[in-house]
């Protein structure tokens, strides 16, 4: 399979691998996908005091094209709020690596654990406040 | 062992994919190039010398398929390749005796191209049953004994399985099968020229054979038809009536001697070439294994040929292995490689989790392999394994001794 130059960046030379303490109360974590399916994505998203997405970090067991979703979306979180980071769509990722069509289903997934990592943060964040 | 090697550029990946294909020996294609040129006769002119000598090309080159085999010559047709003959062979028996028999036996773990024979003859009203293997990858007898019914025609089990190298039980098969008076087909694509094989100590009826995969030609297969008792086919391929009325169309001259060369080079070789790769086999595993925890070999490490490994390396999906050892030609059991999104049907049935049959590769290791590739491709492995685990959300979670089955995934 012919993959595009950017993808083969990000999966010979990906970006905030890694993993931050799930249990603080500025992390959120997403972990989705399954083993038996081939591919499994833990997102985490560090939120900073002004709202900002300040780091965030992956894990991805996973095909190329999987890994170099995941380290796309780590690098395009940073800086954003997480209504803005919400925002990041499946096709904006297939598009910017050139995903071929059997490989959508791993931007999918990395758009569902920015989304789950997010749910997360939101959650903790209620829970802090009632 | 001669010291033949690969021609291969520099510039090319270490082939470690001997079950997809092999190089053509350079000894074999030395055989076959008078046969592009000047010996260009058609073997069916009889009329004059260009046949004549086209006619001892093809003719030796059967009696050197023969041999390999314990066959006799006369019951060698020659084909496009193993999945010509494994058509011609299921099919050809199916129709001819479905007056009287119409139930076929074969495996889960088959190569396609008979799994797919086997469907095409359910459709036209045929009963095919599918019998499990072991975990092991083998066939257990007693499940074939309770599958034979008066209604089976015929028995079709391969001899060497393409992903796992596991041998089959063939004596124990073809006796079963003669006892019952059923006939026993088997696929010795990945078999010929690797293991002995023997059609009159192993009671076998019908063979497959494949050119490419014996450092032969691509293009050009046999299969053995026993004479004696008798097995009967309905041809597929109509015409000339060339190969006893089984395969018409003129023979590829050339792809034949190449056919007949790499049989005989096989069968001189065979001892010394699966001593070599007995070694190199467990080079490659020792050194896997003192360097990486958590690998398992999928399916029987006895019952094999030497030149296959199947590994699955937990927690590392088998597609992104394969982008990171750019500089290792091997195939995976993964389906991410593929079109479909399901991982290998063989791992499945061995009863492999999903879950690791993504985490599988095949590596195949054959005549041209040296000690110096495979220490290359077991530092390459575990280069990228390990690289592969610290990104591996599955491998944090082992370490931490989280129990993976223990979470609910989502499956999508």
């Amino acid at each position: 399979m012919a993959y595009s130059e950017k993808l083969i960046d990000h999966y010979e030379n990906p970006r905030n691998i890694g993993s931050f303490d799930k249990t603080a109360e500025d992390v959120g974590t997403g972990l989705v996908g399954a083993p038996a399916c081939g591919d499994v994505m833990k997102l985490q998203i560090k939120v900073g005091p002004d709202g900002l997405i300040e780091d965030a970090k992956f894990k991805t067991f996973g095909c190329g094209s999987a890994i170099a979703s995941s380290s796309l979306v780590t690098e395009w979180v940073k800086g954003k709020t997480i209504d803005e980071a919400e925002t990041i769509k499946n096709t904006d990722i297939a598009r910017h690596l050139a995903l071929p069509p059997v490989k959508i289903h791993c931007s999918v997934l990395a758009e569902d654990a920015i989304k789950a990592a997010i749910a997360d943060y939101r959650a903790k964040a209620t829970r802090k406040a009632e | 062992m001669t010291a033949i090697t690969q021609i291969r550029r520099n510039d090319q990946p270490i082939y470690l994919d001997y079950q997809a294909t092999t190089p053509m020996d350079p000894r074999v294609l030395e055989a076959m190039m008078p046969y592009f040129t000047h010996k260009f006769g058609n073997s069916g002119s009889r009329s004059h010398a260009y046949g004549w000598e086209a006619e001892e090309g093809t003719e030796k080159a059967r009696a050197q398929v023969a041999k390999l085999i314990g066959a006799d010559e006369k019951e060698v047709i020659f084909t496009s390749g193993a999945t010509e003959s494994n058509n011609l062979a299921i099919r050809g028996v199916a129709e001819f005796y479905k007056d009287r028999k119409n139930h076929i036996i074969t495996t889960v773990t088959e190569h396609k191209c008979v799994l797919d024979t086997c469907r095409h003859l359910e459709q036209q009203g045929f009963d095919v049953t599918y019998l499990p293997v072991r975990q092991d990858g083998l066939l257990d007898l007693d499940v074939l004994r309770a599958a034979i019914t008066d209604k089976t025609v015929l028995v079709s089990v391969m001899a060497v399985n393409n992903e796992i190298g596991v041998i089959q039980p063939l004596a124990e098969i073809g006796k079963i099968c003669r006892e019952r008076k059923v006939f026993f087909h088997t696929d010795a694509a990945q078999a010929a020229g690797k293991i002995p094989l023997d059609v009159e100590a192993l009671n076998i009826d019908l063979m497959s054979i494949s050119g490419h995969k014996i450092y032969g030609p691509k293009g050009i297969g046999a299969l053995y038809v026993r004479r004696k008792p008798r097995v009967r086919l309905v041809p597929m391929i109509v015409g000339g009536g060339q190969e006893r009325g089984f395969r018409s169309g003129t023979l590829p001259t050339p792809l034949c001697v190449g056919l007949g060369e790499a049989a005989e080079i096989c069968m001189k070789e065979m001892d010394d070439e699966a001593k070599r790769l007995k070694k190199l086999q467990d080079r490659m595993l020792n050194g896997l294994r003192a360097k990486l925890t958590d690998i398992v070999v999928n399916g029987d490490l006895e019952h094999r040929i030497p030149g296959n490994l199947n590994i699955s390396f937990a927690y590392v999906e088998g597609e992104s292995l394969m982008m990171g050892i750019k500089n290792l030609a091997v195939s995976s059991g993964s389906a991410c490689t593929s079109a479909s999104l399901e991982p290998s049907y063989v791992l499945r049935a061995l009863g492999v989790e999903e879950e690791m049959a993504h985490t599988s590769l095949r590596i195949g290791l054959g005549r041209f392999t040296t000690e110096h590739e495979v220490d290359t491709a077991v530092d390459e492995l575990v280069r990228h394994v390990n690289k592969l685990r610290e990104m591996s959300p599955l491998w944090e979670m082992a370490q931490e001794g989280i129990d993976i089955k223990s979470i609910e995934w989502a499956a999508h």
